[in-house]
Parts: structure tokens; C-alpha cells; sequence
């Protein structure tokens, strides 16, 4: 597509954890072009929102992370100190959580904290920062935008604290937006307006947007490419339409069975299931981590670590040395977890 | 009288077995400080009915008042007007015990809805004992036997919901609204809480238990997917009333109510290239604590006409056994209903 506007490379996060080291994210890569949309999918403890944390440098003190390349365009994020970051945060890559309540200061009205975002980063008026969070507040469809500025956060309802927060992360026109679960919390037919508005705004300003997410039908309607995640690594991607036409990897596969989808699943037939339990991510591992739960594994699939290999064009991988098999229409068996 | 009361002639062949017949139930909530005490009106007057074998689905937003009804149709929660008929015989005159014979709660939380310092065991025997049906070394044998119906290892008996999965703990709360076999669950939202795979898990064990033991259950959900699934009849709330009633296929295949077909579109399904859809909901949020006069839906409703903002809407018949409250569908001049 466009420029790359980040790069990452082998990225991995450990935990101390009682019981020893927890290997939270297991090298995890991705890149993200301008205008593109990257999904990171996956279940809870997948690794998928410390992944985001890394890449902002906002983990848990006691967390390490290493990788091999972090870049922000051309710069590397790697080792440039709190410092530089915290000038990073905000103004090039903005970020946008869950719950909008936790992620507003509730001392402060709307218009103070829409208005820092671009004073801190950036030597304008407080007139003209008034003015841009005016604009956006308008951009993002919040009506009577001059006064709500004066409004504390609970004046507002969730919907419309979600609709703030993505007004703040465009105040300094960031290259890249990294939102996690943006839209969990919210109804339904407002979690569509802000994921519409989400799209429209990223396709205006041509950012780069990494949305993480657990539901697949937010990364189906979303995504250019899917990144699939599960205990702590990448297991599949490609672009959204490769993914979801032919899944790849038995983890994903089995995710979209687990779905109904009206229209399609027929009422009161079984869903499809995962059994089993993820595998806990303390201590080393070996072999691919889905295979206790996967209905293809073989010895091989536990001898060793599964490489995440290119399986065509358009960064099209998957983490499963059996998938030209199970493609070709491979034999299932009962997997382990369940004998 | 409205139309779920009149389908219920007196000769139907069977009493529901948990029906709300025009209730209304409102809460004082304080107003802040130095301020004076607000009305919340959660439910106003809502007729449901729940026959035999029947799984009845209610789908709407944050308070919209769901749970506020499913707690008056488990007995929980008195009525503020109108009255709930279990069975066919008015709550008032019920003892507890008999009303929780009848009807067994599953909730959203399988987190808050246990209590951590009780074994498994100790959980899902709980209700023999309340209903005074303990019999020794008998409750063990039926607390293992329900353990098994739903999918728990009988060696669990002894341990501690800390030390269960979110999909086990949410078995454990169905074997415990199952033990007494009561006729009716009424589930919260009980998978919102679970990861994709596990849902999928408990859904099939829900249909499944529907199947063995012909149980009837009023199933909550903000997930239509999940809803048309488990329901075959949907009642839609929004802001205390019920908007549309109807039989799942029809309201599925052709949604009556503006709030049903903004619902309908904002399901997203795993289907890639469709895009996110555009709901056409004005940025207005339901306040249930500020409801509109006329039509509550008309500052979202995108046909809203000169009428809805002044003059509330009259449920009227309509296809698939059911019913809709919106201008949009006057009543025939014959069968009108006194306001």
C-alpha cells in the first residue's frame, strides 16, 4: 500500500510471575501501512494488548521487553528513553482504550483534557487549541461541542465519552492510532456508529489504525489485514478477505465455527467448539502451542517450535506445519484435550 | 389490555409459566448532592408472557430495562404496578420457595455469582437445601449426576470457584439453577462475559439441556447473533417498553419497529467487504432517567415523524404472532385500543 508507518520485529514481553517467567507475547511481528487498518485478534491472555502496550512502552514496570526492530517510520523506538517516548505518545501514535470512564480524568472538564493533547505536544494558542478540539468534537458528531467543553466526564454517557476520546487522539494528527477494545463496552448499535466513524475518520486522515478486538465480526467488517493471536504468538495473517474466505491455521478455523452468524447458523444445531483450555504460558515450551486442543496434531506438531511461515502473497503466513494437508482435506481426530 | 395478555385467552391450552401482565417498576436514584431525588422508570407497564418448552428472548440496550424485568419474572423484584403470574397464579400469593421451584436464575458473571469461600459441591446442592430436599448422601448423588449433565468432572466436587475456568463456572451456575428442576431458567446475558470459544460451549449446552429436559427459558442478551440462536421468539425493549414482539424468523427476515432494523444492522457478522454499517441513529443516547415524551425512540429514530414527538405509540398486531408500538403501523380504526 503506502508508507510503513510501524514495523515490528520479534517483539516479546516476559513476566516475573511467582511461579517463574510468564512469556506473555513470544515474538510477535506485524507492520502497519498508511491508511491501513490492522486487526490483532484473539482471545483473553492471547498476549494481543500487551502487544499494544509494548509498542507504546506503557507496561507494567516489572514487565521486559525486547525485540528485534520497533520503528516508527523511520525511527526506532528502541532504547530512546522515557523521554523521547512520552514526546511519541499522543502526538504520533495515539492511543484509545476500553473503557473511556478510566482513560478521562474525572477532575478535569472535556475541553482541559482535549485541549493538553496539543499543548503539550505542540507550541500553539489555547485559543487555537480550543478551536481544534471544538472542530474534532464536531468531526466525531458531538452536538452543542462549544459547551460540552466545559462538561466534566460524567456528565457525558458512554457513548459519547468513547466519541471524546477519539476526538483527543486525533488532536495532534497522529500517523497511528492503536485502539484496544475500543467499543467492548459499548451497545451495540452505538458500538456501529463509533466503528463507522473510527473507518471514516482513518480513511480522512490517512492514518494507520491497529484495532484490537475479540470479536471476529468487528475484524471482518474492519480490517484491511488480521493478525490472529493465540497464547502469546501470531498463528495466522493476512488480509481480512484471505482470512476469513480460508482460514488457515485450526485455531481460527475453529473460532469462526464457534459463531452463530443469523441467516447462516441453523437454529438449535450445534456451534462449533475449541475444547480444552489455553496452555499456560510459564516456563519454556515446546512444540505448537494449539496441539493439545487441535484436531490435526500429530507428534510432530509437539516435538518442536512451529514457524510462522509465508504460505503465499500479500504477507499471507500461518504457524502450522500441517496446513497444506488440512486444506487438502486432512482427517480429523479427537484432539487431546478431550481423550 | 395488550396483546400478549390477549393471546392468553382463558381456554390456551397451557398456563405460561412466568408472565408479566402490564408492570411497571420505577426506582428513586438521588439526584447528587443538594439535589432532590429522581424517578427512574426501568419497566413501564410491559406484558410477557413464557409457555412451557418455549425459549423467549429479550434483546436491548443498556437500560432499556431488561434485567429490571427478568429480576420481577424471577420473583426478585416486586412490581411497582401490574402483577407477575406464575404458573397462572399471582406472585402475591406465592411463597418464595414456590416461585423459585418454578424459576431458576443463570447470571451474567460467573465471577460475582458464586460465592468464593463454597465448594462446587456445596453451590450447586445449595438450592436442595433451601427447598428443603436435602437427603444426605442423596445430594451428593444428584449434585454429581447434574455435574455430569452439564459437563463438569465429578472430581471438581470438592474444589473452589477461584480454581474453575470462566466456561466452568458459568456450568456450575447452570447445574445449580438446574438441580431442583424447575420449569423455567431465566438466563442474564450469560455468556457476555466468555471468550468466544467457551460461549459457543455453553450455548450448545443450553439448547442441549432445552432438548433432554424440555426447561423453557427467558433468554437476555444485548448479542442478537447469540439471541436468534437460542430464541424462537424475541421481544425487543428499549427505554422500559417492549417495541416488537415477534416470532424469531419474522422479525429476522422483516423487522417492523425503526429500533429493531437499526439492532438488526448493527449485528456484525464475520463477513468481510460488507463494511461497517451505517445505523442512521441520531448521536442522542437513551437516558431512562430523561425519557422522551411521545415515542421514547423518536430523537434517535431516523423516521420519525411530527406525531411521535407528542403522542405515545399503541402496540398494534403484527405478523409472526406478534406485536409493534410505532406510528409507523397505526392500529386498524376497528380494533383500536383506548389509550
Amino acid at each position: 500500500m503506502g508508507e510503513r508507518i510501524l514495523s515490528v520485529e520479534d517483539l516479546r514481553v516476559d513476566l516475573p510471575v511467582p511461579a517463574g517467567t510468564l512469556h506473555a507475547v513470544q515474538g510477535v511481528s506485524f507492520h502497519v501501512d498508511r491508511g491501513e487498518t490492522v486487526c490483532i485478534v484473539g482471545e483473553s491472555g492471547c498476549g494481543k494488548t500487551l502487544t499494544a502496550l509494548a509498542v507504546m512502552d506503557l507496561l507494567p514496570q516489572r514487565a521486559q521487553r525486547s525485540a528485534r526492530r520497533l520503528d516508527l517510520g523511520s525511527r526506532s523506538l528502541l532504547g530512546i528513553g522515557e523521554r523521547a517516548m512520552s514526546d511519541i505518545r499522543g502526538s504520533d501514535i495515539a492511543m484509545i482504550f476500553q473503557e473511556p470512564m478510566t482513560s478521562l480524568n474525572p477532575a478535569y472538564t472535556i475541553g482541559n483534557q482535549l485541549e493538553e493533547a496539543l499543548l503539550r505536544h505542540s507550541r500553539v494558542s489555547r485559543r487555537k487549541a480550543r478551536d481544534r478540539a471544538v472542530y474534532l468534537l464536531e468531526r466525531v458528531r458531538v452536538t452543542a461541542a462549544a459547551e460540552r467543553l466545559k462538561q466534566y466526564p460524567h456528565h457525558l454517557s458512554g457513548g459519547l465519552r468513547q466519541r471524546v476520546m477519539i476526538a483527543m487522539s486525533l488532536m495532534c494528527s497522529p500517523k497511528l492510532i492503536l485502539a484496544d477494545e475500543p467499543t467492548t463496552a459499548l451497545d451495540v448499535t452505538i458500538q456501529a456508529q463509533i466503528l463507522h466513524l473510527l473507518a471514516e475518520l482513518q480513511r480522512e486522515f490517512a492514518m494507520g489504525l491497529v484495532l484490537i478486538t475479540h470479536d471476529l465480526g468487528v475484524v471482518a467488517r474492519i480490517a484491511t489485514r488480521v493478525v490472529v493471536m493465540y497464547a502469546g504468538q501470531v498463528v495466522e495473517s493476512g488480509t481480512a478477505a484471505d482470512v476469513f474466505a480460508a482460514p488457515a491455521h485450526p485455531y481460527t478455523q475453529g473460532l469462526l465455527a464457534c459463531i452463530p452468524v443469523p441467516g447462516r447458523t441453523q437454529r438449535g444445531a450445534r456451534l462449533g467448539t475449541i475444547p480444552g483450555m489455553v496452555p499456560t504460558l510459564i516456563g519454556e515450551a515446546t512444540g505448537c502451542h494449539f496441539a493439545s486442543r487441535c484436531a490435526y496434531a500429530t507428534d510432530a506438531c509437539r516435538r518442536n517450535g512451529i514457524p510462522l511461515d509465508a504460505i503465499a502473497a500479500d504477507d499471507r503466513q500461518v504457524r502450522c506445519i500441517r496446513h497444506a494437508e488440512i486444506a487438502a482435506g486432512a482427517p480429523a481426530h479427537a484432539p487431546e484435550a478431550v481423550s | 389490555m395488550t396483546l400478549a395478555q390477549a393471546r392468553l385467552s382463558p381456554d390456551a391450552p397451557a398456563q405460561p409459566l412466568a408472565e408479566a401482565r402490564g408492570v411497571s417498576r420505577t426506582f428513586q436514584v438521588s439526584g447528587g448532592f443538594f439535589r432532590s431525588r429522581r424517578l427512574l422508570r426501568a419497566v413501564e407497564n410491559v406484558s410477557l408472557a413464557v409457555q412451557p418448552g418455549e425459549a423467549v428472548g429479550l434483546v436491548g440496550e443498556s437500560g432499556c430495562g431488561k434485567t429490571t424485568l427478568a429480576r420481577m419474572m424471577l420473583g426478585l423484584l416486586a412490581p411497582t404496578s401490574g402483577e407477575i403470574y406464575f404458573a397462572g397464579q399471582a406472585s402475591g400469593r406465592l411463597s418464595r420457595r414456590a416461585i423459585a421451584r418454578l424459576v431458576q436464575p443463570v447470571f451474567q458473571d460467573p465471577y460475582s455469582s458464586l460465592n468464593p469461600r463454597k465448594s462446587v459441591g456445596s453451590i450447586i446442592g445449595l438450592p436442595l437445601r433451601v427447598l428443603g430436599e436435602d437427603g444426605g448422601t442423596d445430594q451428593r448423588r444428584r449434585v454429581e449426576g447434574m455435574m455430569e449433565r452439564v459437563g463438569l468432572a465429578r472430581r471438581l466436587y470438592d474444589n473452589y470457584p477461584s480454581q474453575l475456568s470462566g466456561g466452568q463456572r458459568q456450568r456450575v451456575a447452570i447445574a445449580r439453577a438446574l438441580i431442583t428442576r424447575p420449569q423455567l431458567v431465566v438466563c442474564d446475558e450469560p455468556t457476555s462475559a466468555l471468550d468466544v470459544s467457551v460461549q459457543s460451549q455453553i450455548l450448545n449446552l443450553l439448547q442441549e439441556l432445552r432438548q433432554d429436559l424440555g426447561v423453557a427459558y427467558l433468554f437476555i442478551s444485548h448479542n442478537l447473533a447469540a439471541v436468534e440462536y437460542m430464541a424462537s421468539r424475541i421481544a425487543v425493549m428499549y427505554l422500559g417498553r417492549i417495541v416488537e414482539e415477534a416470532d424469531t424468523g419474522t422479525l429476522f427476515r422483516a423487522p417492523k419497529h425503526p429500533y429493531t432494523q437499526a439492532l438488526l444492522a448493527s449485528v456484525l457478522t464475520p463477513e468481510p467487504g460488507l463494511g461497517v454499517p451505517e445505523t442512521h441513529l441520531g448521536v442522542s443516547y437513551p437516558n431512562p432517567l430523561a425519557i422522551p415524551p411521545g415515542c421514547r425512540f423518536h430523537p434517535r429514530c431516523p423516521r420519525a415523524m411530527e406525531i411521535c414527538q407528542t403522542v405515545p405509540p399503541l402496540p398494534v398486531p403484527a405478523e409472526g404472532d406478534g406485536l409493534v408500538e410505532c406510528h409507523l403501523y397505526p392500529p386498524p380504526p376497528a380494533a383500536r385500543m383506548p389509550a
